[in-house]
């Protein structure tokens, strides 16, 4: 019975995707004007579809396909288990560390807004710190540079306060909008770490230049500070001044990773099952490349 | 279910149209519109902060707490340029409605607000970012303490980096020639190497892990098998 509701479920989520991400491949192909000949149906039908990112389009619907078989066999029963990820884990461990030492938490999603992918991916973590820190009754810090992001923000805390049974020790007024300008944001947060000096410091969402200020002011001061983004010139700074990094993908896997649940958990095997065929790709690639070369070296032509 | 599922249905529906514009040029429009339907949002909430500024700002100056002073210069600089901005106080005449005084433009350094923003807001930032050398400095210091195996190989890669963008590169190793077997061993060919092959290697494949996370976390968003970001009913 659970195998069929699981089929069944699979199966709509198959359907759901395929809708959603093959919307342009079926358009490209249902639009073409069959009444109109010639030279304008070739022209519709060039409208309709960009042929010049085909090859996108095929990677895109390679890899969503192995992210949804990755939460079919999840639902089928299959192995979801996921490596350690040692950043995650340190959640507990810094929250409870601020609640000993009774100085604050400070989390900082990023200075873009929530249409940025990395900020919902930072919002979606925040959900969890703040859980942690209203079972811990420790005092959590949000300061934006973003109103939207505020207003986010301050959904997912309230949230988490009553998932934790504690709704009374919500306080809007700690998760506050700054500015949208970048240094102005740094210079708020560098004193705000000085003047306060939070115990554990997070930073998860997107970051240009300001993200080795922040690490290092968070190291000056001792917090125990864990970071993540999908910045990747910004990567170093984090590895070389945080305690813990999530680097890029890991990032975007926490949400799953946190959750637990089997749905999400199969979506990063299917994203694992993904890279492996980039991979091989590349490999493949370079095979035939070097075989290319040497046979035009050899070969003459 | 329509605190959860309305939000839910639009972000499907506004993810399934921004992947239509993107590969069809008939539905860029749509995408477009998309977007600015997130522009209206933000311009809303965008009164939401401006608020929350004010009320945070102003409370802590009743009450005077610490700091309370800068909270001052806050509002006083808020206020400054909103006053600046809306008025256009000392705007430059537009020369195709001369006599239309808000056609002018207020962002060149004759009007006021132009005036503040290059010649105080710009420095403050530029002080700010410059502070950033210095981080750098105290960051490498302690990455590059030669503990274990892997804090040596960055230690003696980010040396080899440091010497190929001075003139040391060419007083140390200049004299071996070019088209020679040994070129591999002159710092710029190091470096080229280390830049071209290793870092761009690992950092593909960093990027290449972000991509397909990023389109992971899409789907899950849009099938609605990740709610985190929604509140809970």
């Amino acid at each position: 019975m659970r195998i069929r509701q699981a089929h069944a479920s699979a199966l709509r989520i198959a359907s759901l995707s395929a809708a959603s991400m093959c919307a342009a491949i079926a358009w490209a192909q249902d639009a073409a004007p069959a009444a109109v000949d010639g030279a304008v149906a070739a022209e519709a039908a060039k409208a309709w579809f960009d042929t010049g990112r085909l090859g996108l389009l095929l990677a895109v619907a390679v890899a969503s396909a192995c992210i949804i078989a990755g939460i079919v066999i999840a639902r089928l029963g299959g192995s979801v288990r996921i490596r350690r990820i040692a950043a995650l884990e340190a959640i507990d461990e810094a929250v409870g560390r601020a609640t000993e030492m009774g100085r604050p938490v400070l989390f900082v999603p990023g200075i873009q807004d929530m249409n940025d992918i990395q900020t919902v991916a930072g919002i979606t973590v925040l959900g969890r710190v703040a859980k942690t820190a209203a079972e811990y009754d420790a005092q959590l810090e949000v300061p934006t540079a973003r109103s939207l992001v505020m207003t986010a923000a301050r959904e997912t805390v309230q949230s988490a306060h009553y998932a934790a049974g504690r709704p009374e020790t919500y306080s809007e007024g700690r998760i506050n909008y700054i500015t949208d300008e970048q240094f102005g944001y740094v210079a708020y947060l560098s004193g705000k770490m000085v003047r306060d000096k939070p115990a554990a410091c997070f930073y998860m969402g997107a970051f240009y230049a300001e993200s080795l200020v922040l690490a290092e002011n968070g190291n000056a001061i001792g917090a125990i500070q864990v970071a993540g983004t999908a910045e990747p010139s910004q990567l170093p700074f984090f590895v070389a001044a945080c305690d813990y990094t999530l680097l890029g993908e890991e990032f975007f896997a926490a949400s799953a990773y946190l959750s637990g649940e089997r749905d999400q958990l199969g979506s990063i095997r299917g994203q694992d099952i993904g890279k492996l065929l980039v991979a091989a790709s590349i490999v493949v690639g370079c095979a035939m490349a070097t075989y290319a070369s040497i046979a035009l070296a050899f070969g003459g032509s | 279910m329509f605190k959860r599922g309305i939000p839910i249905a639009i972000l499907s529906l506004t993810g399934t149209l921004l992947v239509a514009a993107h590969f069809s040029p008939m539905t860029q429009s749509w995408g477009e519109v998309v977007l600015n339907w997130f522009s209206v949002v933000a311009a809303i909430t965008a009164i939401l902060g401006a608020g929350n500024l004010l009320l945070v700002n102003l409370e802590k100056i009743s009450s005077r707490r610490p700091g309370w002073a800068y909270s001052a210069i806050t509002i006083a600089a808020f206020a400054a340029m909103l006053v600046f901005g809306f008025l256009k106080i000392g705007a430059v005449p537009n020369p195709q409605n001369p006599t239309v005084y808000f056609a002018g433009d207020y962002e060149t350094r004759e009007s006021a607000y132009g005036w503040m923003y290059e010649y105080v807001m710009s420095p403050l930032t530029a002080t700010m970012f410059a502070l950033l050398a210095f981080y750098v400095a105290s960051a490498a210091f302690r990455a590059f303490r030669a503990k274990n195996i892997e804090a040596n190989i960055l230690l003696v890669t980010a040396f080899i980096i440091l010497l190929a963008r001075t003139y040391a590169a060419e007083l140390l190793t200049g004299w071996v020639p070019k088209d020679s077997a040994f070129f591999f061993v002159r710092l710029d060919a190091m470096s080229t190497g280390v830049i071209e092959h290793v870092a761009t290697a690992g950092m593909r494949a960093i990027t290449i892990g972000i991509a397909l996370g990023a389109l992971a976390t899409s789907l899950r968003f849009m099938l609605g098998i990740d709610k985190s970001y929604l509140p809970r009913s």
